[in-house]
């Protein structure tokens, strides 16, 4: 079982996600350059934090041509699980994966913290590793832009359908709904803006993020 | 094949909170000059394109626009194009 990591020119996080599955949970990773188009003995797709093409035009909008999001696409209609961490989220909503933008913080601020999350919506697999009762949990932010945003219609439709993953306790960027996480209706796609990468590793703090990275190969 | 210049314009749609704008807002009245209101900072983005004809360029430029200059979930866009000589 591979876990696949993409990597864009300016991607920052995608060597944390690496000692993260690999380093600190035995799962066994690769890079995915952008220009490529092959997935074959990928089980699971990270699209990590950074960013993306420099962030040019919007987070996330340059990244939406790259070649390899064409395979990742296809990999998800096929049923593959794709977790977005930070401008990966971005990314993720840039390609239609997930409805919404993410746009500057309310306070115009680069947020760096740690961040309370409740587990919203245990319809999808990505929080089963959690105890069960475990709905709060701990992640640390760090972003610029991670105010989620859509309409009215579009947040509505999140809620029916469950959609809406993690919620901030704090809601420390002005997003809709407190939303800090979402997937997709299938739920094979999550795109959050905290980072489980950075929560894995005991030696430099809780391991909160354990579990979800732990659920990519579920 | 005939050459148009383009210029496009991104802006946040209204319903959409602007800090930025805000933030220079209240730096208008800083610099002493009072009576400024809904500021909404956008994009400028200009282009040159060659095109069998206006409506085949304005075609194209709408495609842009919608797919990729602007993200309609939070963006207008507007463009005005003219046909260059040169």
């Amino acid at each position: 079982m591979t876990i696949g990591v993409i990597v864009f020119p300016g991607s920052n996080c995608d060597r944390d996600v690496q000692w993260a599955t690999e380093g600190c949970l035995g799962m066994k990773t690769k890079f995915l350059w952008h220009e490529t188009t092959d997935l074959q003995g990928i089980d699971a797709v990270v699209i990590p934090g950074g960013f993306s093409y420099g962030d040019y035009l919007r987070c996330g909008a340059i990244a939406q041509f790259a070649p390899v999001l064409r395979s990742v696409l296809q990999f998800v209609n096929r049923g593959g699980k794709v977790l977005g961490i930070c401008n990966g989220f971005q990314v993720l909503t840039e390609l239609g994966l997930l409805p919404g933008a993410l746009i500057k913080n309310k306070d115009q601020n680069f947020i760096c913290q740690n961040s309370h999350l409740l587990i919203n919506s245990s319809r999808s697999d990505w929080f089963i590793n959690y105890k069960n009762s475990t709905i709060n949990i701990q992640l640390p932010i760090a972003h610029g832009e991670g105010r989620y945003f859509c309409s009215q219609d579009t947040l509505l439709k999140l809620q029916d359908d469950d959609c809406i993953a993690l919620k901030y306790l704090n809601n420390p960027n002005g997003s809709l709904d407190d939303i800090a996480g979402l997937t997709n209706k299938a739920g094979n796609v999550l795109g959050l803006m905290p980072h489980p990468e950075r929560a894995c590793d005991p030696k430099i703090g809780r391991i909160d993020g354990r579990y979800i990275l732990q659920a990519l190969l579920n | 094949m005939s050459k148009f210049k383009v210029s496009v314009i991104v802006s946040l749609r209204p319903s959409v909170l602007d800090p930025a704008g805000e933030a220079t807002a209240s730096a208008s009245k800083r610099l002493g000059i009072e009576g400024i209101s809904n500021l909404r900072i956008g994009k400028s983005i200009q282009l040159d394109i060659e095109a069998k004809s206006e409506h085949d360029a304005r075609t194209k430029i709408e495609v842009l626009c919608d797919r990729l200059l602007s993200n309609p979930v939070m963006e207008n866009w507007s463009f005005d194009l003219r046909e260059s000589n040169s």
